[in-house]
């Protein structure tokens, strides 16, 4: 059994009830928090001087609805595919663990954090269920949080609670929907905007 | 007898006038920027058709060259745009982007610039050859000889924001 790296150690023995779990792949760790422990483990990853994460690189959203699950336009025995082999999507296997159960989170918000003083990164991430996606705002600890989370509201209809001004940020505020969600149906067309006055 | 006469000689003489001075508005969104680039400067010399001075306010051009990609959050800008032109005025669509939408079949893009605003000119391809554009602009020519434009017979079918006669508070 490996030792868990740094960050995750120091994690998990300050704040262990916010963690769900934690891997680790080339030397980049990642753990997954409690969507109501967010704030408070981003605010200990910012100011603890063992961390110092003064940097958010990026924050973005995931939709795990069929993440795993067989594509429905893969052939099969009964409906064989008239495209050659090496065109055909081929079902797609579910192998890595994600460590909660499916039926308790379909979202993802992830954080990608950097420390310009140890030199180190993390990935947090939070997974949410599909009824009510909430997760409190980090734009007071890190003002680039502000318009990742307008992004991320605007595609998945992410609800960042606190967030102090949380429009759509690249479509129009008619736009009904969240576009980038799995279910999202792909030629749904939206009604066209006129000049306003 | 003769007043149809002078009349019809004198639109044939300013549409003579017309196609050859064509003051351009390029509404340039996206890659086909660079054959409309590549078009207007000396190598392939738009302006040799009259048309080779862009004019970059929608006051002062009489064709509108709507390049790249609209997306819907564009869309009402190009329809002010438009709407700002004075009469008598022409619309070319660039690429397959504005004519279609293109493979841009999404959630975000126009299917075509004519669900907003009536076309003249489809100038297909991804992007266009300068020769096609050259093409398109003779073609465009011909119609403004004849004295013709889309802006002129609008379809009832548009939706009812972007119909003409549009706002007159547009310019405000």
């Amino acid at each position: 059994m490996n030792p868990d790296p740094t960050l995750t150690a120091l994690l998990r023995s300050a704040v262990p009830q916010a963690l769900l779990g934690a891997h680790q792949y080339q030397g980049q760790e990642t753990v997954l928090v409690h969507a109501k422990e967010l704030p408070a483990v981003a605010r200990f990853l910012k100011e603890h001087p063992a961390a110092q994460f003064d940097v958010l690189m990026d924050l973005g959203g995931v939709d795990y609805l069929t993440f795993g699950k067989a594509l429905k336009s893969a052939p099969s025995r009964s409906t064989p595919s008239p495209l050659p082999y090496y065109m055909n999507p081929k079902p797609v296997k579910d192998t890595w663990d994600r460590l909660v159960p499916d039926s308790a989170y379909r979202f993802e918000v992830v954080y990608h954090l950097y420390s310009s003083v140890h030199n180190h990164r993390l990935r947090v991430k939070v997974p949410l269920p599909s009824a009510d996606p909430v997760v409190g705002s980090v734009t007071g600890l890190w003002a680039a949080a502000d318009w990742f989370e307008r992004e991320t509201w605007d595609m998945y209809g992410i609800h960042f609670d606190g967030h102090p001004d949380l429009r759509r940020i690249l479509m129009y505020e008619e736009f009904k929907g969240h576009p980038l969600r799995k279910d999202y149906p792909i030629y749904k067309r939206q009604p066209l905007m006129g000049p306003s006055n | 007898m003769s007043l149809n006469w002078m009349t019809t000689r004198r639109d044939a003489a300013l549409g003579w006038a017309r196609k050859f001075s064509i003051f351009q508005y390029p509404f340039v969104t996206a890659c086909c920027g660079m054959e409309y680039m590549a078009t207007a400067t000396s190598h392939y010399d738009m302006d040799r058709f009259g048309a080779g001075f862009p004019r970059f306010s929608p006051r002062q051009a009489d064709v509108l060259f709507v390049v790249g990609t609209i997306s819907h959050k564009m869309a009402p800008v190009l329809r002010r745009v438009y709407d700002q032109m004075a009469e008598p005025k022409w619309v070319v669509a660039f690429g397959v982007c504005t004519c279609t939408g293109g493979f841009y079949n999404n959630y975000a893009t126009v299917q075509g610039i004519d669900t907003i605003m009536p076309v003249d000119v489809y100038i297909p391809g991804c992007p266009p050859r300068p020769e096609n554009v050259l093409d398109g602009l003779i073609k465009l020519q011909e119609k403004i000889g004849r004295g013709e434009s889309a802006a002129l017979r609008e379809p009832e079918s548009r939706p009812a924001e972007f119909a003409a006669p549009h706002r007159p508070d547009a310019h405000l």
